[in-house]
């Protein structure tokens, strides 16, 4: 019996009246490497934010590590959409990425940073090769150097599940790659959450998908075969088009 | 207008704008940082409400302005905090609202109030040394959260879903940067006044943000502009025998023209290289 990390039962959450998600749930063993595909406005961006305790939901209940997700907030990485959210802000990367650890010093009030959080830094900043800006202001680095320090801020504090939400939207190919090899190299030892609206990158590395458009279908390791995820790969179009990626897979 | 033939009262000035510059560097940073500058216009102009309270209920008028504008203040922020960024309808109702109230009252009480421009614009004269303590206490209260909690004001500033996410209460910070507005807003009164206070909340700060790398270098930098502005602007309505508030203000709008075209020459400068 594996672990299950995160599970949602009969999850539903309205904004303004409108329902966006309805009915959802699904569990995510230990280990899991879960893509949340579907249409811009599916609701996979509400999901995430569900998940993490950004958001309460409407109806239902949210089991992350058995609690309620706002309790285990040590345990979670967190990569948002937005990788430049405050553009002019003054700080700088180091600063940006340390702002990762604060949730390891819970309870702590005077909340100084020391030799083993900067180390922490060192260590993730430089696989992700971004040691070198250290220094540098966070509104002088390039979008895809931007990107990177949002993840190496939810690296740092060395968590056991990292939500991501579309990590990929703003850096070339070649980052892509290497981030989710990355990625894969990290699942070794966390569940990895990957919010995407393309598959074509993301397809050898994922274990399960949950599709998501106000209702969500959740396709467990098992239920994939390498030809599912194959012919979700060279339908792209109709994945980002309409949204509706799991017509590749099983009728629901 | 001014008589300064008194040295303890240019001393009680001089003393009064150093320890105004350092709650108006923290304060005015964190305006800035946190895009604020509207929503504490909105708290100075509401502020005036207070005023209108104090002269109409003849109270005291430090104490009445005080708590009306802190009022005002945790209103605004309970009613943008879930979206910050589409505050500006609600924050135009409550300043708008607050000068009203103050403009009722002073109208509604008998007698001749030719005091009442200087809380807009600001009456420098009227520096008293209980002033001058109230401007210490609030610098001693801002420096002690300002170095407790750097950590987490730099979190919720930066980005507050990110905070939140960390396990920070980013909505008690927000509701504080605001009580802290609205302290510093009364406090300045007697400088600038509350409709000319905005501006030298944000003036040194946007002078500040473009030349600094972190949010303490940033509180530096504007508490030295600050004093710098508050100095010269005051120098020159005694040379030139203008009122000091407007003049503080316009002598630092000039120089903050000055020091952005500088910035421009220099950039423009750089790239040519």
């Amino acid at each position: 019996m594996e672990n299950i990390v995160l599970e949602l039962n009969n999850v539903s959450f309205s904004y303004n009246g409108l329902k966006v998600l309805e009915n959802v749930s699904f569990k995510v063993p230990e280990k899991d490497f879960l893509a949340l595909l579907g249409p811009n406005g599916g609701g996979k961006t509400t999901l995430l934010k569900l998940c993490i305790g950004l958001l309460k939901p409407s109806h239902g209940e949210i089991k992350l590590f058995g609690s309620d997700p706002p309790y285990v907030k040590h345990l979670v990485g967190y990569v948002p959409q937005e990788a430049n959210p405050n553009p002019s802000f003054p700080i700088t990367v180091l600063d940006v990425v340390l702002m990762g650890r604060l949730n390891r010093k819970k309870g702590k009030i005077f909340k100084k940073f020391n030799k083993d959080d900067i180390e922490a830094c060192s260590n993730i900043m430089q696989k992700l090769g971004i040691w070198g800006l250290k220094n540098r202001r966070i509104r002088d680095l390039s979008g895809g150097q931007r990107q990177r320090v949002m993840i190496a801020r939810a690296l740092v504090s060395d968590p056991k599940i990292i939500f991501m939400d579309e990590p990929t939207a703003s850096v070339d190919r070649t980052f892509q790659t290497e981030l989710y090899e990355l990625l894969r190299e990290l699942n070794q030892k966390m569940t990895v959450v990957v919010v995407s609206h393309d598959l074509s990158v993301l397809s050898s590395y994922v274990k399960s998908v949950a599709c998501v458009n106000k209702f969500v279908y959740y396709h467990s390791a098992a239920e994939i075969t390498k030809e599912m995820i194959d012919a979700i790969y060279h339908c792209p179009v109709e994945l980002v088009a309409h949204g509706i990626p799991h017509r590749v897979l099983q009728e629901h | 207008m001014l008589d300064i033939s008194t040295f303890d009262f240019m001393k009680y000035v001089l003393l009064g704008a150093l320890l105004a510059s350092v709650a108006c560097g923290i304060v005015g940073t964190l305006i800035v940082v946190n895009r604020l500058v509207f929503l504490a216009g909105g708290i100075a102009h509401a502020a005036y409400g207070g005023v209108g309270i104090s002269i109409y209920f003849n109270l005291p008028l430090l104490p009445s302005v005080l708590v009306f504008s802190i009022i005002c203040s945790q209103i605004l922020g309970h009613t943008t905090s879930r979206s910050r960024y589409k505050s500006d309808a609600m924050v135009g109702i409550i300043w708008a609202v607050g000068m009203s109230i103050g403009a009722l009252l002073v109208n509604l009480s008998p007698g001749y109030h030719a005091d009442v421009m200087g809380y807009l614009f600001g009456s420098i004269l009227t520096i008293v040394p209980k002033d001058i303590i109230v401007i210490g206490l609030l610098d001693l209260l801002l420096l002690w959260w300002t170095i407790l909690f750097y950590g987490e004001i730099l979190a919720v500033s930066y980005d507050p879903e990110f905070a939140i996410v960390s396990g920070i209460k980013a909505r008690l910070f927000y509701q504080l940067i605001l009580l802290f507005s609205a302290i510093t807003v009364v406090v300045l009164m007697r400088f600038v006044g509350l409709i000319l206070v905005i501006a030298l909340l944000s003036i040194p700060s946007y002078i500040a943000e473009d030349i600094t790398a972190s949010l303490k270098k940033m509180f530096a930098v504007c508490a030295l502009l600050t004093l710098t502005f508050l100095i010269a602007g005051l120098a020159i309505s005694v040379y030139l025998d203008l009122q000091p508030g407007p003049t503080i203000i316009i002598s630092a709008t000039v120089m903050f023209i000055l020091v952005k075209i500088a910035n421009r020459i220099v950039a423009k400068n750089k790239s040519n290289f």
